[in-house]
């Protein structure tokens, strides 16, 4: 590796970071705004011209908040919990294939921080290790609440990452690689996998929600029962961290599900394009594709009511996991019957 | 940095991570101590260019074995006044198992540092890859896997029988 090569791929890395975080702050006021708009009302409107500054304030408003931590706490673990939740949701950034190669200063620059031949994995291996933010924060709280929000966390978690793999495979069969890069080249020229692959597509939507704890699945932090779940006894920017995340892997994983089913950064007529007028454009409908899906999240969220504890592993077990099977099963066949190995 | 200086840190921080989770007196740190070292064990696999092994180590092992034991660590809510206390009885049969199978090991890593120069070297640079390694089970090693996926079937077959079982005890 030449000291250029150390030297883009660090710039990459800490514009990723930024821009994940920067998407993050924003997405809080865009769902506020959303939320405002679903239910009639104005949403934030005082910092700046339409509340425009109103996550910078919020953000401040974390960092001045007093840093409690209770008596009978882990205190160590108590602080590793919300490093971890941001730790694994930043992550996964790097083996996302965000454009096609930029040319700067007479290099070609590849907009993916990391091309594993086992991309898909490594995205499956950080989801897989995500829920140890929450169970560890949850627990070392020390307030039965707090435990309750970490245990329903992991086994929500643990249950639909059966399903959200089963449904994954089906486009590595199609493909024939775990590697990201070649299964958004493969996508090339409207080849969308959604459009072979819907049912795997619903599926991995669906258990994309569960595992972002977001609403309908939002039980781990369930209000109305739990006070705060997870994140009772947190406060200031601990707190924030565990929110922060949330919004982080909101952002990550509908960019995972714009890679896997619509197509990454590929677009209608893009063979027109070529050089970095390409790049641009390839960045620009990838973050299009994830703005979407991150309004569509944002848009269940305040339109669906949340599951009931049997519900959500009722539907997970018993409905997703065989559907995700039956569908792989189906896919295998026809796949080999058209490799001729049948 | 040489590759076998890597290998020397990477090695240590594994024996200590795993000797922390014996040592540490709380389970549920040494459950997290354990996650750790499938970590550094991960990292060895990537050293060793056996990227697959590495990242499924970290799906299977630390994101879905560790998990079930955490969950079932904070169920169970287990602390130092519930601690058992230790007979000279079992430490001294304690003693002898663990030494009997330190004995074991020695004997069995000897020969490493008899032919070997210190260290396992790696025949196929790309042994662990996924491509290598996927035609390698389904053809010279196809009999066995298939033998091992029948294990898990009937191990699941087992555990859903067992908790059938108790339910209708219950009723």
């Amino acid at each position: 590796m030449d000291t250029a090569m150390l030297i883009e791929k660090s710039a990459l890395v800490l514009l990723l970071f930024l821009i994940s975080l920067g998407v993050a702050a924003y997405q809080t006021y865009f769902e506020r705004k959303l939320a405002a708009w679903i239910q009639d009302r104005v949403g934030p409107d005082r910092a700046g011209p339409f509340g425009i500054l109103q996550p910078i304030a919020d953000g401040t408003k974390m960092f001045l908040k007093e840093d409690f931590i209770p008596a009978k706490a882990d205190k160590w673990l108590f602080i590793i919990g919300p490093g971890i939740s941001m730790f694994t949701a930043l992550i996964t950034s790097s083996v996302i294939p965000w454009g096609t190669n930029v040319n700067l200063f007479g290099r070609d620059i590849s907009l993916q921080v990391a091309d594993f031949n086992i991309g898909i994995l490594f995205v499956f291996g950080v989801v897989s290790i995500g829920v140890y933010g929450i169970m560890i924060g949850g627990w070392a709280s020390n307030n039965k609440y707090s435990l309750y929000g970490a245990i329903r966390a992991s086994s929500q978690m643990i249950s639909y990452e059966l399903a959200m793999g089963i449904s994954a495979i089906t486009i590595v069969m199609l493909t024939g690689s775990l590697s990201l890069n070649d299964i958004v080249q493969s996508q090339h020229g409207m080849n969308w996998n959604v459009f072979y692959q819907p049912l795997a597509f619903f599926i991995f939507f669906i258990t994309s929600l569960a595992e972002l704890n977001r609403a309908p699945f939002d039980l781990p932090e369930c209000e109305s029962e739990l006070i705060g779940g997870y994140h009772t006894e947190y406060s200031s920017m601990k707190l924030g961290l565990y929110l922060f995340s949330e919004y982080t892997s909101m952002f990550v994983s509908s960019a995972i599900m714009a890679v896997l089913f619509f197509g990454g950064y590929n677009f209608p007529g893009m063979d027109a394009f070529s050089g970095n007028t390409l790049a641009i454009l390839s960045i620009a409908a990838f973050a299009l594709k994830i703005f979407l899906f991150i309004f569509v999240i944002m848009w269940i969220r305040w339109t669906i009511p949340r599951f009931r504890f049997d519900q959500l592993m009722h539907l997970g077990w018993k409905v997703l996991i065989p559907v995700a099977i039956v569908n792989m099963l189906i896919t295998g066949l026809v796949v080999a019957w058209n490799q001729g190995w049948m | 940095m040489s590759l076998q200086m890597i290998s020397v840190i990477l090695g240590s921080l594994t024996i200590a991570s795993g000797l922390m989770v014996v040592l540490s007196k709380h389970p549920i740190r040494s459950v997290i101590y354990l996650v750790i070292t499938f970590f550094f064990i991960s990292a060895m696999y990537i050293l060793m260019n056996a990227q697959f092994l590495a990242i499924v180590n970290m799906i299977v092992y630390a994101g879905a074995i560790m998990v079930l034991f955490l969950f079932v660590l904070m169920l169970l809510n287990l602390n130092k006044e519930m601690e058992p206390e230790s007979t000279r009885m079992s430490v001294i049969t304690a003693v002898i198992a663990g030494g009997t199978l330190f004995l074991v090991m020695i004997t069995a890593l000897r020969d490493t540092f008899q032919y070997g120069k210190g260290y396992v070297q790696v025949a196929v640079q790309d042994a662990g890859l996924v491509e290598k390694l996927g035609k390698l089970l389904f053809s010279k090693y196809l009999v066995p896997f298939e033998i091992s996926s029948i294990l898990f079937i009937a191990a699941m077959v087992g555990a859903v029988l067992l908790a059938k079982r108790e339910k209708q005890i219950i009723d």
